[in-house]
């Protein structure tokens, strides 16, 4: 018999739009990356610390709906304490899983969050890149 | 629990149940059937009809057609319009506010050959009238206008544009479900040809609605079949919903000048108290709105997440005209129209009230919408 479709949002995704975690910025972060638009609903900013290539530190702030915020959140509970090499391995579709599911429409929002963490690390990298040049 | 959102839905009132139950039980007769049973139906059917005409005051009850929603008397109303009518012309003309109910029949009309023109708004969702007066010439075979916008609340100048479409042009529909039964209509008086309502929105039941029709103008029916509603609706008349539809109506015409002074009342008071929110705007007419719509946008936050926040915190529930919560991930076209940018439209939300809120609902509604506004502004990127 098929599966009763999935009404909503799952528990735990309004756990983590009710009670989100590591909301805000990170004092003179390591690392940035802000993704989305708010033209279109969305906007999200990660911002890391990092050190010897462990991210010890990570923060979200998002302009978006339920599943915007909660996926953001998600993503830094999934990223945090990882290396920066594992955490570019998050992909959107674990962010998803670790929610126990997204309405398809909402897909979308797990793909900001993930995008939003690589870009931090991206742009810690560069920095990085940087420093050494000079 | 405090319930917001009466323009999507409204429970039925226990007073129409009471009246209309019958026709689930005993009275389930069939009105084309001549032996008793099909007689009581009959006559509660064109009771009902009598209560709707005199409702919106029009001529005569067979100016009423019952159809099961709006959607189908918008529809009826202009594609069996527009298309009955094509000789007159086929220019359409809508407002760029109007309901997706009335705009994507407009559409459809277009793909067979009609072309739409849209009548821009101002800031405060009002129909331009020299905008209109440009547009509409004499092929312009209809203009539909709502006669209240459901989003943002403004009422429009219905008897002025009702007197610049028949100058230039030919037939006005009106949309009135956001209006009808919370304020006074009189299609005579104000120069309407078509005018669609809705059961729900009079604390009537879903699967009744009415399009009102002008003595002398002629449609072609949508729905073609067995030749109920003179033809114009064909299928077994949904009696119980149409009996308790005429018993709304009923009930709204006798109630409705207290009513809507009182819900006059609440609406500006919980108006007063949510624009002292930081970053909190009205959207549409100040005065010139429905008694009971109280509409606004919210600066940095998103609509969808209010209304989550609203529902599984506060037990409130609100509608919102952000992207988030439509199919599309476009924003309300009404929104839009009335000149917000995308993001600014993303933070709308919409709080329609009704007969069980009262003074009462104020403090809570103010109280929850401030720890919504202040939780969500904590997280925003914005």
């Amino acid at each position: 018999m098929e599966e009763k479709p999935q009404i909503g949002y799952s528990k735990k995704v309004m756990d983590h739009f009710l009670n989100p975690r590591n909301v805000g910025e990170v004092e003179d972060a390591d690392g940035i990356g802000i993704v989305g638009n708010p033209v279109c609903g969305d906007l999200m900013q990660v911002s890391i610390r990092v050190e010897d290539e462990i991210i010890t530190e990570i923060k979200f702030k998002t302009f978006g709906c339920g599943s915007a915020i909660a996926t953001a959140s998600m993503v830094t509970e999934l990223a945090e304490g990882k290396s920066l090499d594992e955490a570019l391995e998050i992909t959107r579709q674990d962010v998803a899983d670790e929610l126990e599911g997204l309405p398809p429409i909402k897909m979308h929002c797990s793909n900001l969050a993930a995008d939003a963490l690589h870009k931090a690390i991206e742009d810690y990298r560069q920095k990085q890149a940087q420093k050494a040049e000079t | 629990m405090v319930y917001l959102d009466h323009a999507s839905s409204r429970p039925v009132d226990p007073r129409v149940l009471a009246f209309a139950g019958r026709y689930l039980r005993e009275d389930f007769g069939n009105p084309s059937t001549l032996y008793s049973r099909g007689l009581t139906a009959r006559t509660a059917l064109e009771e009902a009809r009598v209560k709707v005409a005199r409702l919106i005051g029009a001529e005569t009850p067979s100016c009423i057609v019952f159809t099961a929603t709006a959607t189908e008397a918008n529809n009826l109303a202009l594609v069996g319009g527009a298309l009955r009518n094509r000789k007159m012309g086929t220019h359409v003309v809508t407002s760029a506010i109007d309901h997706i109910s009335v705009i994507n029949p407009m559409k459809q009309l277009q793909k067979q050959g009609f072309e739409l023109s849209i009548v821009p708004v101002d800031s405060y969702g009002i129909i331009d009238l020299d905008a209109l007066g440009r547009i509409v010439r004499a092929d312009t075979v209809l203009a539909s206008i709502n006669y209240a916008n459901d989003e943002i609340g403004t009422i429009e100048p219905i008897h002025e544009i009702s007197e610049i479409v028949h100058e230039n042009g030919n037939y006005l529909h009106v949309n009135a479900t956001a209006a009808a039964g919370t304020i006074p209509i009189d299609v005579q008086a104000e120069g309407i040809d078509l005018l669609t309502l809705s059961s729900n929105e009079l604390y009537g039941p879903r699967g009744a609605a009415a399009l009102y029709i002008k003595k002398g103008v002629r449609l072609q029916p949508v729905l073609p079949g067995g030749g109920q509603e003179r033809g114009l609706r064909s299928g077994t008349e949904n009696i119980f919903a149409v009996a308790a539809f005429g018993e709304a109506a009923h009930l709204a015409a006798e109630e409705m000048h207290h009513e809507s002074r009182r819900l006059t009342t609440v609406r500006d008071a919980l108006i007063g108290e949510i624009l002292a929110i930081e970053d909190a705007y009205l959207t549409g007419h100040p005065t010139q709105r429905l008694p009971n719509h109280a509409s606004f946008r919210f600066g940095r936050i998103e609509g969808e997440s209010i209304l989550l926040n609203l529902d599984t915190v506060h037990d409130i529930q609100v509608a919102t005209g952000s992207a988030c919560t439509s199919q599309t991930l476009e924003p309300s076209h009404v929104l839009l129209a009335i000149g917000l940018k995308h993001e600014e439209a993303h933070g709308s939300v919409v709080m329609t009230l009704g007969r069980s809120n009262t003074d009462a609902d104020i403090p809570v509604v103010v109280d929850a919408m401030e720890k919504t506004v202040q939780r969500l502004r904590a997280i925003t990127a914005l």
